[in-house]
């Protein structure tokens, strides 16, 4: 059974938890249930994987990560999901996702994110990259960044209805 | 930043204990107390290195949208785009970007409708086509940001 409560939940979670002792009791009296009752909901919602992550949220520019560059390759369709399980699995990879092509203008069909803490080292994971996936001759363009207009996270602030039509089916 | 900085950041990237005192629980792999930890997150907020202290939500299992798109802008004219872009609040971020698609920004909605309808208000106010890049797959990548 879905509630109210888990939207109550969502909602009041994602501002931060409570840096208290005991978080998981303050988030309770919040929404109007038991600190158990929101235990047993936030493993839930991890085990359903409504909740990628749950720990430190970083700005990475203040890490000095300063150098990001988003690497796009046109790859057959066919190989798509071998390469990008195997992009994903480097270290230096921060995201890797298979998008839509928008033919003719843009070809590219994968994407990987590469921090680093300069352009010149960022560059030589890119190559070290392209060899060790044996991506070779495969089109890619890397388009760097240091410049962040906005960043505030998505934030959702009545996930009732959505939070019931997706779950509560 | 110290050393036991970076132990918290590198650890409590994902996997935070949900339990009766998840910051005890922590707290004693990281070698630390309950009480140092709090007040270390809460410095680390407050210095803005951390964003945030919490979940991230996986925007599309919430029933929400969630987009990559990309625009075509002239310099002269990119700061008059940027402004129409950011204010709308589905973008969640927007980076300026070396290349022909020179602006790239995430959609984020409440409604997946709404990722459409966006774009769609972006492109008559600012004249210039928005290239709409969704998500097909993802891949799995483990650690997040070693410091």
């Amino acid at each position: 059974m879905r509630s109210e409560h888990e939207a109550r939940l969502i909602e009041a979670l994602q501002r931060g938890l409570p840096l208290v002792p005991r978080p998981y009791a303050a988030l309770a009296a919040r929404v109007g249930l038991t600190e158990t009752g929101v235990i047993e909901l936030i493993q839930s919602l991890q085990n359903e994987a409504v909740i990628k992550r749950f720990g430190v949220i970083v700005r990475h520019h203040e890490l000095g990560y300063c150098a990001n560059a988003m690497v796009v390759w046109n790859v057959p369709d066919r190989q798509v999901t071998e390469l990008g399980t195997r992009i994903a699995r480097l270290d230096y990879v921060t995201l890797c996702y298979r998008r839509a092509r928008s033919l003719p203008q843009w070809p590219y069909n994968l994407y990987c994110m590469i921090h680093g803490r300069d352009r010149m080292r960022v560059r030589e994971r890119i190559s070290e990259l392209i060899d060790t996936c044996g991506l070779q001759g495969v089109p890619h363009e890397v388009l760097f960044s240091c410049r962040r207009f906005k960043q505030r996270g998505a934030r959702y602030s009545s996930v009732v209805p959505a939070f019931k039509r997706v779950v509560g089916a | 930043m110290d050393t036991i900085d970076r132990a918290i950041i590198n650890n409590l990237q994902g996997g935070f204990p949900v339990s009766e005192r998840p910051f005890a629980d922590a707290a004693m792999t990281l070698g630390l107390s309950e009480d140092e930890l709090l007040e270390r997150i809460e410095r680390l907020l407050d210095d803005g290195t951390l964003t945030r202290f919490g979940p991230m939500y996986h925007a599309e299992r919430l029933g929400g949208g969630l987009s990559l798109a990309a625009m075509q802008v002239p310099r002269a004219d990119f700061a008059r785009v940027a402004d129409i872009v950011n204010s709308f609040p589905e973008v969640a971020h927007n980076y300026a970007r070396d290349h022909a698609f020179n602006m790239w920004f995430v959609l984020a909605t409440e409604e997946p409708e709404r990722v459409g309808e966006t774009i769609a208000e972006i492109e008559q106010r600012s004249g210039y086509r928005v290239y709409n890049m969704p998500k097909l797959d993802e891949y799995f990548v483990g650690l997040r940001f070693a410091v």
